[in-house]
Parts: C-alpha cells; structure tokens; sequence
C-alpha cells in the first residue's frame, strides 16, 4: 500500500478528511465509485478495503449479544444473521454504536456533574424553574376556571418565572461555553499538559538527542505565556521523565527490536538491561502503535495518561479499580500481564502490562513513592488467544450488577 | 374532616401552585420553606401527608425525612418527595431513608395529584 497522508488521499478522492477519518474508523460506509477511486489511488483490491467495515460489523453485533445477553451458541450466530439479513444487521449494529455513543455522553456528563459544583447547582436552578413554570402553567392551561385573584397571580409567577428560566439556561450556556473554550486552551492543568503533549505527539526529538535540563528549559520557555504555572510544573516532570527515558533506551532500538513482532515488555527489558516501566513508557511513545498508557502514584490518583480509543480513564471520577495498574501497586517488582476490555465500551480489548517502581532515589527510612504504570496495547479484533477480563471506567457508569469492587450503584441500571 | 398536608418547599412559586391545586382538592395546606425546624412543626401537627423537597435552606429533605422515620410516632406517616435531583443513588437513598413516594421535577399536576391520592388512600375521608 501506498504510504500517503489521510488529507492528500482525502482530496486525491474528492472527499473532505474528516469524512474520510469517519470511513476509516468505520463510522460511514462506503461502496460503489468511492471505494473504488480509494483502491485505486492506495494500489489494492477493493475487497481489502471493506473486510474492516465486516469486522467492525460483527463486533457490534458481538456486543450486541453480549448486552442482550444471549447464549453463546445464539452470539456464534453473528456472522450467518449478518449474511442472511445484510440490512437488519447493519440497523442492530448501527443501535449499538448509538446507544455506546449514548453512554459514553452521560459518562462524560455525569462526571462532570459529580464533580463540577456550578453546574450540578445550574441544572438544579434549571429544573426547579421548570417546574415551578410546569406546573403554573398546567393550572393556568386547566379546564376549571380560576378565580381573577389567583389567575392574576398566576401569570405574574408564570412572568416572573419564565425570566427566571431563560436567564439560568442563558448563564448556563454562558458558563459551558467559556468552559469549552477555557479547555481548549487547557483549563486544569492535567488537561492544558495533555492537550500540549498530543500536539506533540508525546515525541520531542530534543530529548531523544539530548541530556535532559537544557533542552526541557527551552521547551518550555515559548509556554511561559501559554501554559499556567501548574501546568509547566507538571509538564516538567514528564519531561525529565522522557528525558531520563531517552537516555537508557533509544527509540530507534526499540523500533528496530519490535519490528515485525508484537512487543513483549519483559523480553525487551531483559534485552535492553532497563526496568520494565522505562519499556512501557517507551512503547507508549512510539506512533506505531497505537498505545494508551495510565501512570499513577501510590494514593492511586492518576498523575499521566495517554488516551487511547476504547478505553476510558475517569478525568474527574476515580477509576476501576480491578485495572491491573492498582494491582501492580500492591506488588512492587512484579510485572502484571492481563487482556482487558471496558465493558459497555465495543469490543476493544487491549493487551496490559502494569508494574510499579519507586518514583525518587533511594533514601533511609524515606516512604517508598510507588508508581504505578500500565501500558494499554489495543488486541487486533478477532484475536482470541487470551480470556480477557471485563473492567470498567469507574463505577457511576458500570453496567456490571455483580462486582465485589463496586463502591456505589451504577446510573446505568439505576 | 380536612385534609392536612405539611408543604417543605422553599421555592415559592411552586409552593404556591401546590397549595392551589391541593387546595381545590380539599386540603388544608401548611407551607415552610425550611428545614431546620420541618421535623417538630409535622411531629406537632401531624399531618396526613408530608411533601418534601430535598435541597433545602436549613436541613436538607433526607435529614428531615430521617427525623420524622426515627419517631414511632411518624414511622407510617406518609412522605412524598419532590426534588429536582432525579439521579439513580438519590432515589435510592430516599427509598433506604423510608420514603413513601420520590418524584422528580418538573412534574405534571395530575401525576403529583395522582401520588398525593394513592398515599392518603384509606387514610383521610
């Protein structure tokens, strides 16, 4: 295939690159002359192009199963209901990825809700106005006739809570809007770091050259107007850490060490003579692959996270704590290895690898800063060489009813 | 007999559209718009039926609730609560703290009307 950008491949097929983003991560299908004008300027068969939509096709009807909880013998069925009935099939898949859409919005609302006092008091405003309008209006819009007294009174209240209503939901527009554009700057500083190291694509070529200090000041120095002093501090710290990184294990031996192989983090630790946590966090710079990686300290709070598609970390909430990266904090040395999978989150599963080693130099009598590190590698679909263990986000938004780990009912089967 | 029910809203207007539509009802309609003091005014009265809203000045409607269940007296008494929040694990909590029906806002009339006799059936003439 090819080697070609998304946005020139795009306009070669007369097609914008966000479309064409939705078609590669199967959101819209494609067929007919599209798909052919797309074989062709990629050099291959057009068959190679839809047997990812098929896959993603079975998936959702997969988890369809799954949620309807159907027996094993009926969910094997996926494929031969796919083929028997085409257009019902896509019309089940297409309801699953919506109600996943769905739940991965409340997700986001109800932690922010949970955790964001103005707007949980905002909607509180909103909806007692509403319901004092509601109400008023249901006696005012009533068979019976009212008294002029009380019908007097009543559109007053009506007036009066009419303004009421439409200036809290103005002000909540308002307070959302300026949040949405706050964030896009980088509100908390978790997210202004985050925002700043997806831009860069978690690589900074300084640093693999470099010995660290120089190079992270002048970094950082063009962020001195952009960034808050929170966020700087804490984008130094991950700095030095890709720095120190860098120092012990090269990218481009990594690079070369996993080619062609599916990287095992404990092989290529022995190999390199480094920790297995410097591995994990190399792997998870490398563009390639795709990886997610969640560090967090000994109290559990998550100090750095690179996203990845189908597996949710709780910016506001806490996390699930049956992740492997917790269970690495309890065993020190050790190098957890286990397939999970979000439920109520499609079929992505992903490969974990967690341990834990000490965050500061050794010191008598000094508390151990554990830190944990879990590296997240997606499982190619239909790979199903390991058991994978269903985990969850966190548990306001967990669909799983039975959990020795669950800390508060879930809104999901409230 | 009349009917008396003891109103915990602090939100006026909706406090007064309540005390209308009960009031057509029949009922006698005793308002506060606080919480501190809910539990001695309803010991003292004992109403035939409570309606509570949860976020209010004082103590809150769960803490009012929590009172009146710890009182023999008001362990029956009927309790109806009215809040806008409508979340899974508020519900829940007001069912754990012993109340008789939860319902969100904004309501319809006829719902809350609807709640108010099938709580006081059998109890009030």
């Amino acid at each position: 295939m090819l080697s070609l950008k998304q946005s020139d491949l795009a306009r070669r097929v007369g097609i914008s690159a966000s479309y064409l983003n939705l078609i590669e991560h199967n959101r819209r299908r494609i067929g007919g002359k599209l798909l052919l004008d797309i074989a062709d300027v990629l050099a291959v068969e057009p068959q190679a192009l839809t047997e990812g939509a098929e896959a993603a096709l079975l998936g959702s009807l997969r988890e369809a199963a799954l949620a309807a909880k159907l027996s094993d013998e009926d969910a094997a069925r996926a494929e031969a209901f796919a083929g028997r009935f085409p257009g019902w099939a896509e019309a089940l898949a297409a309801s699953q990825r919506r109600i996943a859409a769905l739940e991965r919005t409340v997700e986001n609302l109800s932690d922010r809700m949970a955790h964001d006092p103005h707007l949980a008091a905002s909607m509180h405003e909103l909806l007692t106005t509403a319901a004092a309008v509601r109400s008023t209006a249901g006696i005012l819009a009533g068979s019976e006739a009212l008294e002029p007294e009380w019908q007097h009174r009543f559109h007053t209240n009506i007036d009066a809570d009419s303004r009421r209503l439409a200036d809290s939901a103005q002000s909540l527009v308002s307070y959302l809007e300026h949040d949405e554009s706050a964030q896009s700057g980088g509100q908390s500083p978790q997210e202004e770091v985050e925002t700043y190291l997806e831009a860069h694509r978690y690589h900074f070529q300084t640093l693999e050259r470099g010995s660290g200090a120089g190079e992270i000041d002048t970094l950082l120095a063009p962020e001195e107007e952009q960034m808050t002093g929170a966020a700087r501090f804490i984008l130094r710290g991950v700095l030095e850490q890709m720095a120190q990184d860098a120092q012990v294990l090269a990218l481009s031996a990594l690079e070369n060490a996993i080619k062609g192989t599916t990287p095992d983090p404990v092989a290529l630790a022995r190999s390199f003579n480094v920790p297995v946590a410097v591995v994990l966090r190399r792997l998870a710079s490398l563009p390639a692959l795709v990886a997610g990686l969640v560090v967090c300290d000994r109290s559990g709070t998550v100090i750095f996270r690179k996203s990845v598609d189908g597996f949710s970390v709780p910016r506001y909430d806490t996390c699930c704590p049956l992740w492997p990266l917790f269970a690495s904090l309890c065993a020190p040395g050790s190098v957890l290895y286990e397939r999970v999978g979000q439920l109520g989150r499609g079929q992505v599963q992903f490969d974990a690898y967690a341990t834990a080693d000490l965050a500061q130099a050794p010191d008598y009598n000094a508390p151990a800063l554990s830190r944990a590190v879990m590296l997240l590698l997606p499982v190619p679909a239909g790979n199903t060489s390991l058991p994978a263990r269903a985990v969850g986000a966190t548990c306001r938004i967990c669909p799983r009813d039975a959990c020795a780990a669950r800390r508060e009912p879930s809104i999901l089967t409230g | 007999m009349t009917k008396h029910v003891v109103l915990v809203e602090d939100e006026t207007n909706i406090a007064e559209a309540i005390r209308f539509l009960l009031g057509r009802e029949g009922w006698r309609v005793e308002t506060l718009a606080n919480g501190s003091n809910a539990a001695d005014v309803i010991r003292a009265g004992m109403p035939d039926l409570v309606m509570l809203d949860v976020m209010l000045p004082g103590k809150t409607g769960f803490e009012v609730l929590a009172e009146l269940r710890n009182d023999p007296a008001c362990a029956d008494l009927p309790v109806l609560m009215l809040t806008a929040r409508g979340q899974a694990r508020d519900r829940d909590q007001a069912m754990q703290a012993g109340v008789s029906r939860f319902m969100t806002k904004p309501f319809a009339n006829e719902e809350m009307l609807a709640a108010v006799r099938d709580l006081t059936a059998g109890r009030v003439g």
